[in-house]
């Protein structure tokens, strides 16, 4: 055993003085590696852990939200509405009904848009409002202080502001504007019992979608939207954007490929040489592979390692300076968040495989046509 | 007596190993310290029935893509472009990323 670890040794021994007789060359080579490891894993990272906190936090959002269209169109719940569906009775399963109320409201102080919500679950006091926490940011609003609003009817309407949202929650809360049921029919000129949409708790979730389908056919007017569908969107929406990312990489990619390749395969005269002579002085064919072996491994490996940790740092550490304005988009009222890292093993297993073992392949085949000529010939050529 | 050369790429490997493992640790501890807000996060989404992120506010199909009216890509008029710098690569106005001189620092405050 010791024997064995004693030849390898002396074998990266070897193709360690070897490749520091071109050290130039093969730094530069060590460095564009670990930046293309460091660019694509950063994107992987960014945008899994991106991923994950929609899902962790969708995850809890209605099972079932029903909206009525109308020519295509999103409009609003009519007061019977809610009854039709008590009455119809495919409704078995299903915990809550709950008629929401929310819209929108651009405020051209800011030019942006806020969402106006009278939530069920929260008790606002008339003539007050809980702002999200951008919406305090970039009205600077304090508790106790007064804001107006000028509705879509031109009345203008003025609010004490109650509290903020925290901070904590301003991924999803970061433009809610919170005010009373009262408040909000008012401002918008809401007609009474009109609701903005339908939203259902179903206690099994093996029901959601007997629900949504039952539904779908009691009222041919509504279109249910399921957690799932939800969950599914945003999955997509950060998907297409990664892919966006790697396909402005690609070029890059590409041609670190054409270069790795340059230099794996193409085996200078010299290199051509030292095989030639390596062989003429009794090292075997075997030898030569596990030399250039360990040296396509210690290069690859390094360059992975150092390329992942340095995006793990970049992303999670720094809050990824280079690709956040590709990857989150951007808007008026951003959300400030900090991501909870999340590393998806499979995804380091595909980079890993990816940038590895084409390497290894490259630096290997031709060394093996180079190490089964005849040393003469190889000395010669 | 001089360093192998295997001697000192193993000690590099076996840095950038601790390295890799320590990003693990170190992902862990920081998803234990924002479990309590993520619980958050989720909280007020279940409180208040909310199905969408505020990543991107300037529409009411971006900013609830999960609520927006099917094609609404298309929504204004059938053949209507994206008008709004979601959906693209735009770079944002410069309001939004420069920023003022802090006067209150400098100028004193009248009595």
């Amino acid at each position: 055993m010791n024997a064995w670890i004693e030849k390898q040794r002396h074998l990266i021994d070897f193709t360690l003085a070897s490749l520091a007789r071109r050290r130039t060359k093969n730094l530069g080579l060590l460095l564009v590696y670990t930046l293309l490891v460091f660019v694509l894993a950063s994107v992987a990272l960014y945008t899994h852990a991106l991923r994950q906190e929609a899902a962790q936090v969708l995850k809890h959002s209605p099972e079932i939200v029903l909206q009525r269209m109308v020519a295509g169109r999103h409009d609003l719940i009519p007061p019977g509405y809610l009854e039709k569906i008590g009455q119809k009775g495919p409704l078995r399963g299903v915990q809550k009904i709950e008629g929401r109320l929310w819209g929108y409201y651009y405020d051209p102080v800011v030019k942006a848009n806020y969402t106006f919500m009278a939530p069920a679950a929260e008790a606002v006091q008339p003539g007050t409002l809980v702002a999200g926490p951008a919406v305090a940011r970039s009205r600077g609003l304090a508790v106790g202080n007064t804001i107006s609003f000028r509705a879509y009817s031109g009345k203008l309407f003025s609010f004490t502001v109650a509290g903020t949202l925290p901070h904590a929650s301003e991924l999803v809360s970061a433009d809610l504007v919170l005010m009373s049921e009262q408040d909000f029919r008012a401002f918008f000129e809401f007609p009474a019992g009109h609701h903005t949409d339908i939203a259902l708790s179903v206690a099994n979730p093996l029901e959601v979608r007997n629900v949504a389908a039952k539904l779908a056919a009691a009222l041919p007017d509504s279109r249910p939207i399921l957690r799932e569908e939800v969950l599914r969107t945003y999955a997509s929406v950060f998907d297409w954007r990664e892919g966006l990312m790697l396909a402005l990489l690609s070029a890059a990619i590409f041609a670190f490929a054409i270069l790795a390749w340059e230099k794996a395969s193409g085996l200078s005269a010299e290199e051509k040489r030292e095989i030639g002579i390596l062989k003429a002085i009794g090292w075997e064919t075997g030898d030569v592979i596990k030399m250039k072996l360990w040296e396509g491994g210690l290069v690859s490996l390094t360059a992975f390692l150092a390329g992942f940790v340095a995006a793990y740092v970049q992303v999670f550490r720094f809050g990824a300076p280079l690709f956040e304005p590709v990857l989150k988009g951007w808007a008026v009222l951003y959300p400030r968040f900090e991501l909870v890292p999340a590393i998806d093993g499979l995804q380091v297993a595909t980079l890993f495989f990816f940038t590895v073992f084409p390497y290894m392949a490259a630096v290997l085949v031709p060394i093996w046509r180079a190490a089964i000529t005849d040393p003469d010939s190889a000395m010669r050529s | 007596m001089s360093v192998r050369p295997s001697t000192l790429a193993f000690a590099i490997i076996g840095l950038a190993i601790a390295g890799f493992a320590a990003i693990f640790l170190d992902a862990a501890g920081l998803r234990a310290r924002g479990a309590a807000e993520l619980a958050a996060r989720g909280a007020l989404a279940a409180r208040l029935g909310l199905t969408d992120l505020a990543l991107f506010t300037e529409a009411r199909y971006t900013r609830h893509p999960s609520q927006a009216d099917l094609h609404s890509a298309f929504q204004d008029h059938p053949v209507a472009l994206e008008h709004f710098p979601t959906g693209s690569l735009l770079p944002p106005p410069a309001s939004l990323v420069s920023h003022h001189e802090r006067l209150d620092r400098k100028a004193a405050s009248p009595d």
